[in-house]
Formats: C-alpha cells, sequence, structure tokens
C-alpha cells in the first residue's frame, strides 16, 4: 500500500498566543509498520510544520521523556505503534494533570521537588570508606527492592492517578515506589527520615486502591504495591514503637 | 543583566556530568557549583547504555591486562599513561558507585560480579543486570540532589561558551521554557555533553546526541582530537538503530550469517563474538557483501542468536533485550534470534583534553564521551565508556574545583556585553529572520544520509571527498534555513536548528580528520589504505576551526609506555 495515510490529531498550544488548547489534524504518510506515534510526530516536525513540541529523546522507551496521552492513554510514545490504532485517527495529547507549557510539553517541576523530598539517596549511620570495598548484597536483597528501582520518572503513573488528578499534594506513585526502592535496599538506613515525607497525609493515605498507575506503568513497577506496602510499614511503625525496620 | 555565577558550572546532566559536580562538591564543599543540562539530567543517553562498566575486581584480574586489552583495543592510538591511571581508578568508582546504591549484580557472596565483554582477555565488566547505564544514571542523579551545593538549570541550550582573554568564564544558554538568554558565568567549565551519533541516520544514539560540547569548544578554539575514530556497534535491530547489548555475546549468544554459520571464525577465530567491535562490524559488512547476510524491509541483517541460553538466563542476565525484542521487533529472543546490523554506537574523537579534564583553554575541561582524555584511541572496548564517566568525570570535577579555587572572579562588564551579542546572533540567524525555504528536518536528513555513505564502515578518498563537497552545499542551504516557530516558549525548532548548526560542525571535523587519516587503525577503516602506518600516523589527529569548511589539522605523539605496538589479530 504506497499511498496508506495516517491522520494525526496533536495539542498545540502556545500560551505567548493561545488562549486554551485545541487539535491539529494531519495526515501523514504511513510507509512502514514499524512506525511508533514518535515517528509520526518527527516526520510532521521535519517535513509538515515545524513548529510542533514535544520532547523525546532514547526512542527505546528507557529515557521517559516522551510520554502523551494516546487515544486517551497514557503511553511512551516511542513504543506506541500506529499499526495499533490504524484506520483510526491517532489522538496525541499532553498528558493529564500536569500544568501544560506548550503543545505536548508539560510542566514536571513538582515530581522534581517530590523526588527530591522523599531522599531518594543512601543513607547510613556510618559510612564505610571506600577502601572497605562493597556492601555485601545477595542477588535475593535487590529482587526485594528491584522492580522499584526500574522507574524511569516518565510520569505516566501521575497521568493515569485519579487521586493526583484531584489534589496534587499527593506525593504520587512514582515519587512512593522509589522510596520504596531505597527503604527496601539492605544497605540503606534511611526509613525513620523518609516516613515524615511519605507517611504525611498528603502522602500514601490518599491513594484510593485504583491501581492504575500500575497498569499503565511500561517498566512492570507496581506503585500501588509500593503505597500498600508503605502503608502497612507505617501502621506497623505506630503499633509497635521501635519498629521492626531501622 | 542579571546573572548565575558559580565557581564550576557543568554541561551537561549524564553520568560523566553529574560525577563531575559531586567530585567538585565533595573535593571542596564550599565550592558552587551549577549544572545546566538541555534536558532533565535523568534523560541523558548514559541511560541507554546496558552491558556494564569495566573494572579490574575481580581476585585473577590484574590492572596492566585491561591496560593491555585498552590498549590493544585502540589500535595503540591510547595514551598510554592514560589508560593506566583509568584502570587503577575503575575499581575505585564503581565501588563509589555501589556504595550510592547503584544495584550491581551480585555473585552468590554477595560481592559485585563481572561479565565477559568483547576485546576483554577476562571478566572485568561490572552490570546491573542489562540496564546498567540506566541505573548507574539513576544512582548518581538521585545521589546528586543530597547536595545543596548543585544548583540545576534543567532544559537549558548552551549556545555559546564566554570566552575572555583565553580563559573559559561560563555559558550563554537559552532558557527553552522561557525563551530567555541567560549568562551563567563561572570560574570554570566542564563540558560533559555526550556523544554527536545524531550526525548519522543510523545510530543507537539519541535524539539529544548532537556533538553540542565538541562544537561549542571548537568554536572557542579548543581542538577535536581523533575525529575520524567513529565506533560502529555490530548489533543494532534494523530500521530503529535501538542497541542490542554486547552482552548478548558475553553471555553467550551467536552472530549468524543466512547460512546458519558463526561467520566471525574467518576474522577473529580466537575470540569469536568477544572480538573488537571495529573488527566485528566489519566483518558483518563484509559479509554482506558477499551476499551472506539476510535480506529484510530496512537492508541486509545478521542473526544474534541467545536461544541456547535458555528462558532463566535470558531472564535474569538479559531482560531488557527480551523487553526490546518483544515491543521493538515483535520476537520472542527466548525462540526467535535477534536481527541486527552494525550501527554508530560511540564517538573515540572528541574535545582535546589532558588526563584531568584540561583543555588548552584556561578553565574548561571536558570529560566523557565529547572529551578525547586519549584513552580510546581508534577503537574504545565496550564496557570502558561507563567507566569512563566516571574516572575522568571524578578528575575533572576535582580539577576544575582545585582550579576555581584561586582563579579571579568573573566581571560583569565583558560578559554583559558577550550576551548581549549572541543573543542577537541566535534571534538575528533564526527566531527574526524573514524568508528562508530550507527545511531543517530535510537538511537533518541529508546530511544523515552523507555520513552513513560516506563516513561509514568503510571509506575511500572518493566518498570523503564528495561527503565533504556535500557538507559545503548543505552548509550553504542551513544559512537559507526557514522557522516556522515563532514563539518564546518551548521553541524546539530553535533547539533543533542550533543542533544542526552544531552536527554539520563536527561532521565536517569527522570527514576531514579520516580524509587526512591515510592508513586503516581502529575504526577508521580505508579501503584505499587497508594497512595500519605506524611510521606516518601513529599520531593523533588534532583539528582547529577555521572559518573555511575544512579544519586546520596538526598531528600529536601519541604517550608510550609500556606497550609497543604489535599486529592486532584476536
Amino acid at each position: 500500500m504506497p499511498d496508506k495515510k495516517v491522520t494525526i490529531q496533536a495539542t498545540r498550544f502556545d500560551p505567548d498566543h493561545d488562549e486554551k488548547p485545541r487539535l491539529q489534524s494531519y495526515e501523514i504518510p504511513f510507509s512502514d509498520e514499524s512506525m511508533v506515534v514518535l515517528d509520526a510526530l518527527n516526520y510532521i516536525k521535519s517535513h509538515v510544520d515545524g513548529s510542533l513540541s514535544y520532547r523525546w529523546s532514547c526512542r527505546m522507551g528507557i529515557c521517559g521523556s516522551c510520554g502523551m496521552m494516546v487515544n486517551g492513554t497514557p503511553k511512551l510514545t516511542c513504543n506506541a505503534f500506529l499499526r495499533e490504532y490504524w484506520p483510526r485517527p491517532v489522538v496525541v495529547e499532553p498528558l493529564n494533570n500536569f500544568p501544560l507549557i506548550r503543545d505536548l510539553v508539560i510542566d514536571m517541576d513538582d515530581f522534581m521537588h517530590k523526588l527530591k523530598s522523599i531522599k531518594p539517596w543512601i543513607i547510613r549511620k556510618q559510612e564505610i570508606p571506600l577502601g572497605s570495598g562493597e556492601h555485601r548484597q545477595t542477588n535475593d536483597q535487590i529482587d526485594e527492592f528491584r522492580q522499584f528501582s526500574e522507574c524511569i520518572n516518565c510520569m505516566l503513573c501521575y497521568a493515569a492517578c485519579p487521586v493526583y488528578g484531584l489534589n496534587n499534594e499527593f506525593l504520587g506513585p512514582a515519587a512512593t515506589a522509589l522510596a520504596r526502592r531505597y527503604n527496601l535496599d539492605s544497605r540503606d538506613q534511611g526509613l525513620t527520615q523518609r516516613l515524615p515525607v511519605i507517611a504525611d497525609t498528603e502522602g500514601v493515605w490518599e491513594c484510593s486502591f485504583v491501581g492504575e498507575c500500575s497498569v499503565v506503568c511500561p517498566k512492570g513497577v507496581d506503585p500501588a504495591k509500593a503505597i500498600q506496602q508503605t502503608k502497612l510499614d507505617t501502621t506497623m511503625r505506630f503499633v509497635l514503637p521501635f519498629g521492626n525496620r531501622e | 543583566m542579571e546573572f548565575e555565577s558559580y565557581d564550576v558550572l557543568v554541561v551537561g546532566g549524564g553520568l560523566a556530568g553529574i560525577r563531575a559536580a559531586i567530585a567538585a562538591v565533595e573535593a571542596n564543599p564550599r565550592v558552587r557549583v551549577g549544572m545546566v543540562s538541555k534536558v532533565y539530567p535523568m534523560r541523558s543517553h548514559t541511560v541507554s547504555a546496558e552491558g556494564g562498566a569495566a573494572a579490574a575486581l575481580a581476585p585473577d584480574d590484574s590492572y596492566e591486562t585491561h591496560a593491555f586489552d585498552t590498549i590493544k583495543g585502540s589500535d595503540y592510538l591510547a595514551d598510554q599513561d592514560v589508560v593506566e591511571a583509568f584502570v587503577r581508578e575503575a575499581p575505585v568508582e564503581v565501588i563509589q558507585m555501589e556504595h550510592w546504591g547503584c544495584p550491581w549484580s551480585r555473585n552468590p557472596d554477595g560481592t559485585i560480579a563481572v561479565r565477559p565483554f568483547g576485546g576483554m582477555t577476562t571478566w572485568r565488566t561490572c552490570y546491573a543486570a542489562d540496564k546498567t547505564g540506566f541505573h548507574m544514571l539513576h544512582t548518581v542523579f538521585q545521589t546528586s540532589l543530597k547536595y545543596p551545593q548543585i544548583t540545576r538549570h534543567d532544559e537549558a541550550f548552551v549556545t555559546k561558551l564566554l570566552v575572555e582573554d583565553s580563559r573559559c568564564v561560563g555559558v550563554v544558554a537559552l532558557d527553552i521554557r522561557s525563551g530567555r538568554f541567560d549568562a551563567i558565568t563561572a570560574k570554570s567549565v566542564i563540558l560533559a555533553t555526550g556523544g554527536l551519533g545524531r550526525v548519522y541516520a543510523f545510530t543507537t544514539n539519541g535524539n539529544i546526541c548532537t556533538g553540542d560540547g565538541m562544537a561549542l569548544a571548537y568554536r572557542a578554539g579548543a581542538a577535536l582530537k581523533d575525529m575520524e575514530m567513529v565506533q560502529f556497534h555490530p548489533t543494532g535491530l534494523p530500521f530503529t538503530g535501538i542497541l542490542i547489548t554486547e552482552a548478548v555475546r558475553g553471555e553467550g549468544g551467536y552472530l549468524l550469517n543466512n547460512q546458519g554459520e558463526r561467520f566471525l571464525k574467518r576474522y577473529v577465530p580466537n575470540k569469536m563474538e568477544l572480538g573488537p567491535r571495529d573488527i566485528i562490524s566489519r566483518a558483518m559488512v563484509t559479509e554482506f557483501e558477499a551476499g551472506r547476510g539476510f535480506d529484510g524491509p530496512h537492508g541486509k541483517y545478521m542473526h544474534l542468536d541467545v536461544r541456547h541460553l535458555g528462558e532463566a538466563v535470558i531472564d535474569r542476565k538479559l531482560p531488557f533485550m527480551r523487553e526490546l525484542g518483544r515491543e521493538f521487533v515483535g520476537i520472542d529472543i527466548v525462540t526467535d534470534p535477534i536481527p541486527v546490523r552494525p550501527v554508530q554506537h560511540y564517538m573515540m574523537g572528541g574535545v582535546d583534553a589532558d588526563i584531568s579534564g584540561a583543555t588548552p583553554i584556561l578553565g574548561l575541561y571536558a570529560a566523557g564521551e565529547c572529551a578525547n582524555v586519549g584513552l580510546n584511541g581508534g577503537n574504545r572496548l565496550g564496557s570502558n565508556s561507563l567507566s569512563e564517566c566516571l574516572v575522568f568525570g571524578a578528575a575533572a570535577g576535582r580539577a576544575a574545583a582545585h582550579y576555581a579555587a584561586s582563579a579571579r572572579p568573573v566581571t560583569a562588564n565583558p560578559v554583559d556585553a558577550m550576551l548581549w551579542d549572541e543573543a542577537h546572533r541566535v534571534e538575528a540567524a533564526y527566531l527574526e529572520k524573514k524568508g528562508g525555504d530550507e527545511r531543517i528536518g530535510v537538511i537533518r536528513e541529508e546530511m544523515q544520509k552523507e555520513m552513513d555513505a560516506g563516513a561509514g564502515v568503510f571509506r575511500t578518498r572518493d566518498g570523503l571527498s564528495r561527503l565533504a563537497r556535500n557538507l559545503g552545499g548543505l552548509r550553504e542551504r542551513f544559512e537559507k534555513v526557514k522557522i516556522e516557530d515563532s514563539s518564546r516558549t518551548f521553541n524546539t525548532e530553535i533547539t533543533a536548528a542550533l543542533e544542526l548548526d552544531f552536527m554539520l560542525e563536527v561532521a565536517s571535523a569527522i570527514t576531514f580528520s579520516a580524509l587526512a587519516r591515510e592508513e586503516s587503525r581502529g575504526a577508521h577503516a580505508r579501503l584505499d589504505f587497508p594497512e595500519r602506518d605506524d611510521k606516518k600516523f601513529l599520531k593523533h589527529t588534532v583539528a582547529f576551526h577555521t572559518n573555511a569548511l575544512a579544519p586546520r589539522l596538526e598531528y600529536s605523539e601519541v604517550t608510550i609506555t609500556n606497550f609497543q605496538p604489535q599486529a592486532r589479530t584476536y
């Protein structure tokens, strides 16, 4: 099919000129079955309309830049295949629940602050010197936190989270998962420093078990599980004054 | 005009840049560090590195063998003093990463595990499954958040280095979100902007790898060294160029031609799939030309076969490869061979810098892929680059902090004028320009096709000369470029134009450096000069920017300490 076409409807919004976002339609060649939504955006930018703005880089599902709403679902556009939508038009919009900067570009400053707030680094009462080598850690101990360390900060979970949509004070799925990643690391002793942030009233207790975050995660992270585990951890610390973990 | 001022300013937020920022602060806690990146740091291309980071950690390993493997791998173009320092620091840095939380895969006793890798004579590649770069980048980025001395300028695009009296005093950066030009001044500047793979059409590199730091330094008067040395990785997925890690072969995968034959027995019989990248990529192209490749809709390819490893090993050690196969090719690598072909992957060349990252411009340092400190020579061994980012990022951070402690402060007077000039240059060239009928995307695609054709795995004088002429034509067309986006807010057409400007610059440095090296060494394979010529070319190519398309080329000595050049066979 040499003349196969696909219609892309992309959000356009320039705060310098527009009052509100609108959809713009582009019909472009669907020249290869391997094409993804990101390829379509790149075709538009290179050949049709250079003013379309969006973020992307690795196009292999690991840098986390290219998350957008594709036909209403949060997706990494680099692995959303056009063939799965064609011949219907593909509607590409900025991720839900974030302030819009321009076109398909969202403002994720809020997440960057939240990430820092959960102290996503190894905290120890006493550092061991470099000269004494590595901490011993088994692959089983890594498996305890491995999935939570796979978060690529793509923001799809925030776009899917109904609680975050209503109240952006909520710490949210990815930040909670990353706090969990450190709390479960056998090298870390920072749980008590992180608890005030993650057990705050705007923290894990806000989650209403919807679980959409885990469904949309492109990396198989289960933030909903992290949130439930954190609730349990926090409860245990109230019930048992000395806690079961340090 | 207001401007931020730092002791140390790092340009680039990948592994080398963040490691440099932390090293500067740890060297002197009073140092104020700025970090400017055109993307959020965790988007940096380090994230795509898969296989691992080399360090002589295993009990049966030694600094000497790591050094020798690296030097032989470089086809003797590496500076041996630099290599010797590198192999001693790499294990320290890997342990440092462990202390910061990197989830290195482990041996049963809980120590850091190593895997075999191409060109390495023993197992020395530390890994975090097959997402090593991802885990290392997120580890250093998240760790960097604990240092209040580090201030980030995310999504700011550096357009020019501020150089006053041969001293670098900061940068001019376009804040992408607001469209505002800022002078960010500093007593010292570290370039850590990564590679330039996007000058090629078929590359593993992300969209952001456009050689910015190389072009910035080049235009400021620093030199680009060994730019003809471009690495082609043997195993990229056709069409997308997505990297299939060398760890697939390290773990025992086979490369098969269309006869089902492990054809590497004709090229690297002693190492087979664990031969170095330059030789394996040439072997694949040679096999393609002999009709022994598979034909697909996106060109010729080979099979990379891991079926014999079994699901358990694949899921434990190569889970991301299985995911990439499933999501991007529609295959399960447990039951299907992976289609692969050589793909541009890494730049050995870069900003000419010494062992501490210092360039001849006072206060200007470079580290990581954008630098050429002399580690990789003609061909980098797989898994040396992540370690390079750590070792030389840290070295540059310490050196820059040390220099900044005694450097005189930057004054507003010349900076204001330089900022004004640069903002007007960019605005006149792009934002306020009327007319023009050339599309950025079209020029970029033509440049990429030309580079694939003329400066690929094999080169000739004719092909490179044609490429040079065509790059000249593209440069002329670039002057007539049309910018459709008139917005100040997140104008990615302007950043694309700035990137293309930089890419045309570094593409010509590659081309002319390759034309002048009339021998074959490492990744630079000339069909018209198939032999290595140590008499004439055991030298670094050093390219200086001129006002013409062609650089001014000089040559500098390679430092030889303990390893005399010998024939490079595997």
